[in-house]
């Protein structure tokens, strides 16, 4: 009777890891050494797959951290994804830099050129950022299409900067970077929106002016993100070349890049973490069944982004996690009462 | 020096070209407050239409335009009434991104029906017909037609915006959607109207871009950032400097191409930075909202 | 006649109810008061009548029509039009302009431009600015008779004299009996009691989303009003 009385405020308490999120923690670490074993295991065919597999979800990953928590729309990732390719070219054909090292350098160069070009975009605001974001890509396609010494409008093979590194370790340690990229930009989003600029995040998607109010730098916060973001893009660049060994302006700076990060994130569900990663499983799944039919097949999934978007904008996560209260990476901050047991002690 | 003369007015001319585009991109924008990411693929889709039309009748591609653009402006009202006011909302997202489906799925069913040839819409010797100034100097008399409509279409909208209550009604809308339903408003039909017109235009633009040009299927988001950067550079919520815009990157393309041909469209694109960065507000904004 | 007949209107913003049950008459000829604190829920009563916020169909009965469940749009084509709080002019159109669209759902009747130009002058000579140019007051007449444009049978007005001048107000409310000189029925918001006692018929107090009191000015004492009002 007496505990009852004085509970109100000191039995609330805030809580973040959630059972599922346990159970998160063992399946991922099983997956994760299960991934970094597949060169012992695995098909060489379906080692790429997976590589492949892992760095669309670093790419989606990214463009839900600017979209869906940044509230930054670009269109024009592939522009950052294409810088990071060009470096294997510059750094790699040019100076003979290993190609594996180039994947964290070509992050700082995309930063670099980011930062410039977050100060001329962040003039716009809305649609207008994201039709700009596209202008900037097509800029950095133009730029090397017209730069002859890195191969202009047909592009180059680079072949030659991982002659020398055996077959077994070129594929194997492609695959743990493409795991390092893919389940590392999904760690690097969870942890982000756990600190502190997370709740700051959140704090400008839900209201600019509210966010500003209280203090926050609204600008500052999604600077940031849009140079992170950056920066994940082109070492994924880097490392999508390395596998395809041939670069061109058309196929590194390709719209089709952001159209694959749309669709994963879109039918995954925006702005969750777990979004983008069912989101990529059926993109993969939807390309191995459809991907006979060429053109149709972009049709289909247009067809099926543009339905998603109008019937189901939470995406598939969105409509597993409302029905079910399940969360993987739990990143809001739950106010609930401490079971009565820890209230007495 | 006639040679750069004959240039600028190439560049000034294809501005009225680029200016069709452009006003569609401008009308659904200060309407609806959206971006029709597809808009450079329905002109593209226009384009191939009429091609349709013209190839196996034989038809003028201009008699073709009084099919297209009536048939395009049904199409838009239908599109936006019927998918695009489903999507409007303080959220910018979901128009961007249905929009960007319908762009992919465009460019596809082209490509599957069309292959990814490149065509275009025959005019016989209109299409190189040529106005001599002086000596030297010379327009070509299709881009000189094509900036007379695309004058004539912006006269047009002028009167319609200032001087009809449609066009009150859009500008109202525009402004507050609430407060204009509570004058009796309908704004999902006022959309569809303004797409419609939208629609219309673009479908203008188009017909004229096979006129002047080859295209293919892939062409349209090339078209859609030629209009974005007119808008941008004019400034919003105004016709006109939509139409200086277009000039402006008309002009810096054709400059550009003349030292390489490789550099036409980039300068465009930088010409476009260079104002963002002085004029962020473009050069003739009447909104700051953006 | 019974012109409007509000019964158990209730109104949501997700899962906060603004309003519970709300059961008012509005007689042809009448003015009507609603009086409340800030968050009485008089707003979001408005709201619900022009259609802004959906209701059920039977619960509002506008000339013995139920209007519950359609847009705005139609609404104000039956006849009732609002002014609504803050003014909300239209930017980018001229004071004309503005009272032009009022127009758009050309229902006929007595007030037109020259109507609206006499009883307002200070309009007419500032018909070409932007109406958002204008003084807090004038705006004010603007948005008032841009309403009357659309020749209602009832006008709602939504706290038409907040934040402006006191001689400005009596101004504003002067223009009153030569609406209902028209046959137009007038409901007006009001936090100042004052005021709405002064040109009200009859009366209703909100608070916390229901109605607390109900009666003609003259009939209701002050003791009474004021524990309608704040519940104290």
């Amino acid at each position: 009777m007496n505990a009852s009385h004085s509970t109100p405020i000191s039995a609330l308490v805030v809580r973040r890891g959630t059972r599922t999120s346990r159970v998160g923690v063992v399946v991922g670490l099983m997956l994760l050494l299960a991934i970094i074993g597949a060169p012992w295991w695995a098909e060489r065919s379906s080692q790429r797959l997976l590589a492949e597999f892992l760095y669309v979800l670093a790419l989606a990953q990214m463009w839900n951290l600017l979209a869906g928590y940044g509230g930054l729309l670009s269109v024009g990732q592939q522009g950052y994804i294409g810088i990071g390719g060009y470096c294997l070219v510059v750094l790699g054909l040019e100076f003979g830099v290993n190609p594996f090292l180039i994947v964290p350098l070509a992050g700082v160069v995309t930063a670099l050129v980011a930062i410039p070009t977050a100060a001329a975009l962040f003039r716009l605001r809305g649609a207008y950022f994201a039709v700009g974001t596209w202008v900037v890509a097509e800029v950095f396609r133009l730029l090397v299409a017209n730069t002859a010494s890195v191969g202009g409008g047909s592009g180059t093979s680079i072949t030659r900067t991982v002659m020398g590194i055996p077959a077994w370790w070129r594929e194997s340690t492609t695959l743990w970077i493409a795991l390092a990229l893919g389940a590392g930009t999904t760690l690097a989003v969870y942890l982000l929106l756990r600190s502190r600029h997370g709740l700051a995040l959140t704090a400008v998607r839900d209201s600019e002016p509210a966010a500003e109010s209280l203090g926050i730098s609204v600008s500052r916060v999604k600077w940031f993100v849009y140079i992170a973001s950056a920066a994940g893009c082109g070492m994924v660049g880097a490392l999508i070349f390395i596998t395809k060994l041939r670069i061109s302006p058309e196929a590194a700076f390709s719209m089709d890049w952001s159209a694959a990060m749309f669709f994963a994130v879109i039918i995954g569900g925006i702005g969750t973490i777990e979004g983008p990663i069912i989101g990529t499983l059926v993109y993969f799944l939807l390309r191995e069944f459809l991907s006979d039919y060429g053109s149709w097949y972009l049709i289909v999934l247009g067809s099926i982004a543009v339905a998603f978007m109008l019937w189901i904008p939470c995406g598939m996560w969105g409509l597993v996690a409302s029905r079910f209260d399940l969360h993987f990476f739990p990143v809001q901050r739950r106010v609930g009462n401490l079971p009565v047991e820890e209230q007495t002690r | 020096m006639g040679e750069w003369i004959n240039t600028i007015l190439q560049g000034l001319l294809l501005g009225g070209l680029y200016s069709l585009f452009a006003t569609g991109l401008a009308l659904s924008f200060g309407v609806m407050r959206m971006i029709n990411i597809a808009h450079g693929d329905f002109a593209i889709l226009a384009a191939f239409a009429a091609i349709a039309v013209v190839e196996p009748l034989g038809l003028s591609p201009f008699l073709v335009l009084l099919v297209i653009v009536p048939l395009m402006g049904v199409f838009g009202y239908l599109l936006q009434r019927l998918i695009l006011n489903r999507t409007l909302g303080q959220d910018i997202l979901p128009p961007l991104l249905v929009t960007f489906g319908f762009s992919i799925v465009i460019q596809n069913l082209l490509l599957v029906t069309f292959s990814a040839d490149t065509r275009s819409l025959n005019v016989g010797e209109l299409g190189t017909a040529s106005l001599a100034l002086s000596g030297e100097v010379a327009v070509g008399v299709l881009p000189l037609i094509i900036m007379a409509v695309a004058v004539g279409v912006l006269l047009g909208l002028q009167w319609l915006f200032s001087a009809t209550p449609l066009g009150r009604a859009f500008r109202a809308a525009s402004d507050d959607r609430e407060a204009a339903q509570l004058m009796g408003i309908d704004n999902r039909h006022i959309y569809g109207l303004a797409m419609a017109l939208a629609m219309s235009i673009v479908a203008i633009a188009g017909v004229f871009l096979a006129i002047r040009a080859n295209i293919a299927p892939s062409e349209g988001p090339a078209r859609l950032l030629y209009a974005f950067e007119a808008v941008i550079i004019g400034g919003l919520g105004s016709f006109w400097g939509t139409l200086v815009g277009a000039i402006i990157l008309g002009v810096a393309q054709t400059i550009g191409g003349k030292f390489d041909p490789g550099w036409g469209i980039l300068a465009g694109h930088l010409a476009f930075l260079a104002v963002l960065v002085v004029r962020p507000n473009g050069l003739f904004a009447r909104t700051r909202d953006r | 006649m019974t012109l409007l007949e509000a019964r158990g209107v209730t109104a949501f913003y997700g899962d906060f109810q603004a309003l519970y049950g709300i059961d008012l008459k509005v007689e042809e000829g009448e003015t009507v008061a609603v009086i409340g604190s800030n968050g009485a829920g008089k707003s979001s009563f408005l709201r619900t009548l022009t259609g802004l916020q959906s209701s059920a169909p039977e619960s509002i009965r506008f000339h013995g029509e139920p209007i519950g469940g359609l847009p705005a749009h139609r609404i104000v084509a039956l006849g009732l039009a609002m002014v609504p709080e803050g003014r909300r002019l239209f930017p980018s159109l001229t004071v004309e302009e503005n009272l032009l669209v009022g127009a758009y759902s050309k229902r006929p009747g007595p007030w037109n431009l020259e109507r609206l130009y006499a009883m307002f002058p200070i309009l007419g000579e500032r018909r070409n600015n932007p109406g958002t140019a204008l003084s807090g007051g004038q705006q004010q007449m603007v948005a008032i008779g841009r309403a009357l444009m659309s020749n209602p049978r009832l006008l709602l007005c939504d706290e038409i004299s907040l934040g402006l001048a006191p001689v400005i107000i009596k101004d504003i409310y002067d223009a009153l009996p030569g609406i209902k000189a028209e046959g137009t029925s007038v409901l007006v918001v009001e936090q100042d009691v004052g005021q709405a006692m002064k040109v009200a018929d009859r009366l209703y107090c909100f608070q916390e989303g229901r109605v607390s009191l109900e009666g003609r000015p003259g009939e209701l004492g002050r003791e009474q009003i004021s524990l309608a009002y704040f519940g104290v």
